[in-house]
């Protein structure tokens, strides 16, 4: 064992050098960040229950303002059709709040007090993809609820249901590091704005809220090719809910799709995040 | 390891050079500090001093030149250096949602203390900064000073080689300033080396054994405060002429009876020396301008400001002096 490891007796303001018990470890670091990520949202709690509020409104909006002027091509009833839709949407909207908080530690200096910490320097990004994750699972969590309380329901088994959660928190967990990269590269307001816009038509041009079958063909191909739509679709397989695809790719092979769209997201956006943290040092 | 071998110092720096695209931001940065001393980094906006701490501190790259923190090159070991300093850096960055043991515990555990050392460590680090009382409060709601305090005491969790404190008065009150001189003090009366950037004279003056003056990305004067002081001109007496038409004759007066060179502003009928030791400068003054029959409404010694420092420093005859002494 290194003679750096050992204990040091050394009371209040010391001059002998404190030293450590343990060796850096990513894991354990990013999880005590996550902790932190997670306090300092308890302590403020209104980012996630103004997004959860939204949800919910836009659920509401749509289930019973729009959606009796909507009909699901295949059959089916809309708010079974709309609701495994809004949990992909969750997920998309969820990468807002990523770059947020990943943008204010970066301004008010507290990712680079963790950047002169003796740590692993992947633990600060995985302390933000671990706390987001466990948020947006409470988030899904109520969401599903909610869709309960207006006649939304599963009709599959619970490892057909468990699987259709679990690709909707892998879509969450690939977008979150495009959260990450973006919170990193830009950290003006101004771009916490765009992105904040910008996640309106990638949400819209997708299969949550109408099925592509109703669109102009082109315009259905790129909703079809939307990996919210992938989710969405696989996730509408998976709980026996309409799809509102009868025929194409997408309808025989929307789990694979929804596999496969996040694994290439995360195989971009990881090593671009861990460029745009090591870019923090220019 | 022989006992010849002197121990590397606190932090050595050589040739430091940083360009953020054609601005050089450290320009042949230059600087020792030995290890249990307080050495202020004295510098208007945008010498560089920020740019000097964070490449000293691995937060960002420079281009040229080799820098150690203990004998630790920057370069080849950074997580060697994060092992051995504490950065305090400009913005207060614990977070505020949280309280100060909760911060202190995040630091010391992220720093690799056990559950029950870092606990310890956060008890000791409370109290030894004044903070016990408030320790589960959450910091959104501590004044100036004390959040300066806690930002401190986040940077001595594993007792660093070196501590860097940025402009740590930035932006208090004149009690918040005073608390964290207090804190400083007591930083570096346990021993602990201090490395401390500010734009105030004065508070190099009080806390620092040696100050290094930067301007352009490097330092171009240091010494003691004493040094540097008597080097930069000392101190100015003042006196404002009752009457402006015995200006002149009071100007000659003092000029003669302190052997300097005294300047004269007609408008606030002020006369100005600058001389070495003014407590010792006044009283000849005053003796000289009764001579005269010259009557002041006041006289004043005060020391030079940073601004008269830094024009005298890099004024082209002070440039030449410091070349000299080189």
């Amino acid at each position: 064992m290194s003679a750096a490891l050992r204990p040091t007796p050394a009371r209040g303001i010391a001059a002998a050098p404190g030293l450590r018990d343990r060796r850096s470890n990513p894991l354990r670091e990013g999880a005590l960040i996550a902790g932190r990520d997670l306090l300092h949202q308890v302590r403020e709690p209104w980012g996630i229950v103004f997004g959860l509020a939204f949800n919910i409104m836009l659920i509401l909006l749509f289930a019973f303002l729009f959606g009796g002027a909507i009909e699901v091509p295949g059959g089916g009833d809309y708010i079974a059709y709309l609701l495994p839709g809004m949990f992909a949407l969750a997920m998309l909207f969820g990468l807002e709040s990523t770059m947020t908080a990943m943008s204010e530690d970066a301004k008010r200096g507290i990712t680079d007090r963790f950047r002169s910490l003796p740590i692993s320097s992947a633990s600060v990004a995985l302390g933000r993809a671990i706390a987001d994750l466990g948020n947006s699972t409470l988030n899904l969590a109520v969401l599903m609820l909610g869709g309960l309380l207006i006649g939304w329901h599963p009709t599959t088994g619970p490892a057909e249901i468990a699987l259709g959660v679990l690709l909707l928190l892998w879509l969450r967990f690939a977008l979150l590091w495009v959260g990450i990269f973006l919170g990193l590269r830009f950290r003006g307001t101004g771009a916490t704005t765009a992105v904040q816009v910008l996640v309106w038509p990638i949400g819209f041009l997708s299969t949550v809220f109408v099925s592509a079958e109703t669109m102009p063909g082109w315009l259905g191909a790129i909703a079809a090719w939307n990996p919210v739509s992938a989710t969405a679709t696989a996730a509408r397989e998976l709980f026996g809910n309409p799809t509102g695809v009868t025929s194409g790719w997408l309808a025989e092979h929307a789990v694979l799709a929804a596999s496969v769209w996040p694994l290439v997201i995360a195989l971009v956006f990881v090593p671009l995040a861990a460029v745009a943290y090591r870019r923090l040092r220019k | 390891m022989s006992a010849t071998v002197p121990p590397p110092p606190a932090l050595e720096a050589i040739g430091l050079r940083k360009r953020y695209g054609r601005e050089p931001a450290l320009d042949g940065f230059d600087l020792t500090i030995a290890a249990g001393t307080v050495h202020g980094l004295l510098g208007p906006n945008g010498a560089g001093k920020t740019t000097a701490v964070r490449c000293l501190t691995t937060l960002t790259s420079f281009d040229d030149g080799t820098a150690a923190i203990a004998g630790v090159d920057v370069r080849r070991d950074p997580a060697g250096v994060r092992e051995r300093i504490g950065l305090v850096g400009q913005f207060h960055a614990v977070d505020d949602a949280l309280s100060a043991r909760q911060n202190l515990m995040l630091f010391a555990r992220l720093s690799g203390l056990s559950k029950r050392r870092a606990a310890e460590r956060t008890g000791d680090l409370l109290e030894a900064f004044g903070l016990a009382d408030a320790a589960d409060r959450p910091t959104s709601g501590f004044s100036g000073g004390m959040r300066r305090r806690l930002d401190i005491a986040a940077g001595l969790v594993l007792t660093p080689a070196i501590l860097f404190l940025d402009e740590p008065t930035t932006g208090l009150d004149p009690r918040g300033r005073a608390t964290v001189w207090q804190a400083v003090r007591e930083v570096a009366a346990a021993g602990t080396t201090v490395l401390l950037t500010t734009q105030i004279l004065d508070e190099a003056d009080q806390l620092a054994d040696r100050v290094s003056v930067m301007d352009h990305g490097r330092v171009i004067a240091e010494g003691t405060p004493a040094e540097l002081k008597s080097r930069l001109g000392g101190d100015r007496v003042e006196a404002v002429v009752a009457d402006v038409s015995r200006l002149a004759d009071a100007a000659d007066a003092i000029a003669r009876v302190t052997d300097a060179a005294a300047s004269v502003d007609a408008d606030t009928r002020t006369v100005t020396v600058e001389v070495a030791d003014g407590a010792k400068a006044l009283a000849p003054v005053v003796r000289a301008l009764d001579a005269a029959g010259a009557d002041v409404d006041d006289l004043a010694l005060r020391r030079p400001t940073l601004d008269e420092v830094f024009l005298h420093l890099t004024a082209p005859a002070a440039r030449t002096d410091e070349e000299v002494a080189r």
